[in-house]
């Protein structure tokens, strides 16, 4: 388990990290979902020790980042942020150089190599240089160097910015297929990413942790009105206005009886669920309900609510 | 934890017959020995490498900071040192690998230089191998130095052009020490002399190693690779 404990950052006088705490469980894929200039990359990278925190510690089972950081090395892969490689190094010779560098056996390393380039789908690209690769490829052995050694942690910070939509859906497959036994960190900016591959997800903004939960609580959460569109038959907007008397708590957005099936749409607090004396109101009146459907907030909306209206992005 | 000195050593070393400017700064290295060294070899016909020893350590000047410019600069730029410091490897394996490299490369390049020495040996008579084997250990031990510098200066800038200047500057001021004794006071003239590059060179390149030279190239050495050290470090608390 990974255990974030009151992590603050500084650069210089600015704090890009707030106290922010989380966890991420063993075996589960989490999301680290912000804006540009959210913390994200700089969470990583006091996690992989590219950079010391001001404040705080990460704990990674019985280790932690500002004593053990080599522990902690060891068994974690990671893939940085625009994922930089040594370009004039041909594949495999990279990848041997990390495996080396991770302390695999000699006589092991060509089968570790042989089991990456299998998994990341590498065996076209084997023998070329890394510059010269598309960025789907690089991406792949970006991955291919995290999963070497075999971690039990992956970091992944954006994995699929700037790929094509069919890289990005492969890169996501084979994330997901990574994620099967080891436990992973994945960052974006975008909501549909993280919904794409993680099973929980921490949202951050401006240096702090806005929203920790899986998809459905965080719903439940912040999840603000329903949406009630209605078509009605036998309408008129005067006794249409009454219906508000239901509960106060129904707010009308739109009548629109110019056509010959008025259009009413009621927005109304989850907390309450007034559809089923709508129902009886109409019938009371002799309206004809041709239609009635419910849409909630979405998650997206969510999203920008915890981040857009705190002040968004700080990126400048 | 074994260390990994000897492959970054080994990445480092063969990323360099990577790049057309390596290439061009061993070839200009050897064109400039060659020329200014031979031009007066066959005149006065000496049986020594004197000319050599003392053309050398004046193209170190530029020869240095052109081979160490890039070494931890340009992994700045490209984004690489955060992967490879990432890797379970310290700070200090980095360095001290990546100075290995550079010190390889110039055992190479004064490897050349021994068609020379060859030349003196066997067309020279009375030729003291001792003395010239001394100067080139002062030579090796002189791009010691100047490596260490170079490395330093790579590793406060992801920028190559400034890590050259930065190196040169500062090798320049050791190189110059020695040389400028005339306008110092008395006292600051030792000083001066004792920390001059140049001083202790001569002395080992005259055939005599004496401890306390190896002790000054070992110090400086040690001290900018301690620094390089110290300046990647800096990148977590920025
Ligand atoms: N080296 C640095 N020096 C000063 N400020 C920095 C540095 N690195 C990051 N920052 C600032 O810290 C904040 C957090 O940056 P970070 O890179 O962690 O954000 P992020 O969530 O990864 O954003 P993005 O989605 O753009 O990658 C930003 O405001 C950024 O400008
Ligand atoms: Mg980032």
């Amino acid at each position: 388990m990974i255990r974030i404990e009151n992590l603050t950052k500084y650069y210089g006088s600015f704090r890009a990290l707030d106290q922010i705490n989380f966890q991420v469980q063993d075996g589960e894929i989490l999301g680290f979902l912000g804006p540009n200039g959210a913390g994200k990359t700089t969470t990583m990278q006091i996690m992989t020790s590219y950079l010391a925190p001001s404040e705080g510690n990460i704990f990674v089972d019985d280790y932690n980042v500002i004593e053990d950081s080599f522990e902690i090395r060891n068994n974690l892969g990671y893939l940085p942020e625009h994922n930089p490689l040594y370009e004039d190094m041909i594949v495999y010779d990279f990848l041997k150089f990390v495996a080396k560098m991770r302390k695999i056996d000699d006589n092991l390393i060509k089968d570790r190599i042989k089991e990456v380039i299998e998994v990341c789908g590498l065996k076209r690209v084997i023998h070329r240089e890394i510059g010269v690769l598309s960025k789907g490829y690089k991406q792949r052995v970006g991955l291919a160097q995290a999963i070497i050694h075999d971690p039990s942690i992956l970091i992944l910070d954006e994995p699929t910015s700037g790929l094509d939509p069919n890289q990005i859906a492969e890169i996501r497959e084979l994330i997901k297929t990574l994620g099967k036994k080891k436990t992973v960190l994945i960052s974006s900016h975008i909501l549909q990413e993280i919904q794409a591959t993680a099973d929980r997800m921490v949202i951050i903004n401006e240096g702090k942790i806005a929203a920790d939960g899986t998809l459905d609580e965080l719903m439940a959460k912040f999840r603000g009105d329903t949406l009630l569109e209605m078509e009605l038959k036998n309408a008129d907007e005067k006794k249409l206005e009454s219906i508000s008397e239901i509960d106060n708590k129904i707010k009308i957005v739109e009548i629109d009886d110019s056509k010959e099936g008025a259009k009413l749409k009621l927005e109304y607090p989850n907390t309450i669920d007034p559809r089923e004396e709508i129902f009886e109101f109409a019938v009371n009146n002799e309206w004809k309900i041709l239609e009635m459907s419910r849409s909630r907030t979405s998650l997206e909306d969510v999203f920008r609510k915890l981040t857009v209206e705190q002040g968004g992005s700080n990126e400048n | 934890m074994k260390t990994n000195i000897g492959l970054i050593y080994k990445k480092e070393f063969s990323s360099f017959f990577n790049s057309a400017v390596a290439y061009i700064t061993l070839i200009v290295f050897l064109l400039l020995a060659g020329w200014f060294s031979m031009n007066t070899f066959f005149l006065i016909n000496q049986s020594d490498l004197r000319q050599l020893f003392s053309v050398i350590p004046i193209i170190y000047l530029a020869f240095i900071p052109a081979l160490t410019m890039n070494l931890i600069a340009e992994e700045k730029n490209d984004g690489t040192m955060e992967f490879l410091t990432t890797l379970p490897v310290s700070d200090a394996d980095i360095v001290v690998g990546k100075f290995l490299a550079s010190m390889a490369l110039i055992g190479i390049a004064l490897l050349f230089t021994f068609t020379q020495f060859f030349t003196v040996l066997i067309i020279g008579n009375n030729v003291d191998i001792g003395a010239l084997l001394c100067g080139y250990i002062g030579l090796l031990l002189l791009g010691g130095v100047y490596s260490a510098i170079g490395l330093f200066a790579s590793s406060i800038t992801d920028n190559q052009i400034v890590a050259f200047i930065v190196s040169f500057l500062i090798i320049a001021i050791f190189f110059i020490l020695d040389k400028i004794l005339m306008f110092v006071p008395g006292f600051l003239s030792t000083i001066f002399q004792y920390m001059s590059t140049g001083y202790h060179f001569e002395s080992i390149s005259r055939g005599v190693i004496d401890s306390r030279n190896i002790i000054y190239f070992a110090s400086i050495i040690t001290f900018f690779l301690l620094l390089s050290i110290r300046v990647l470090e800096m990148r977590k608390w920025r």
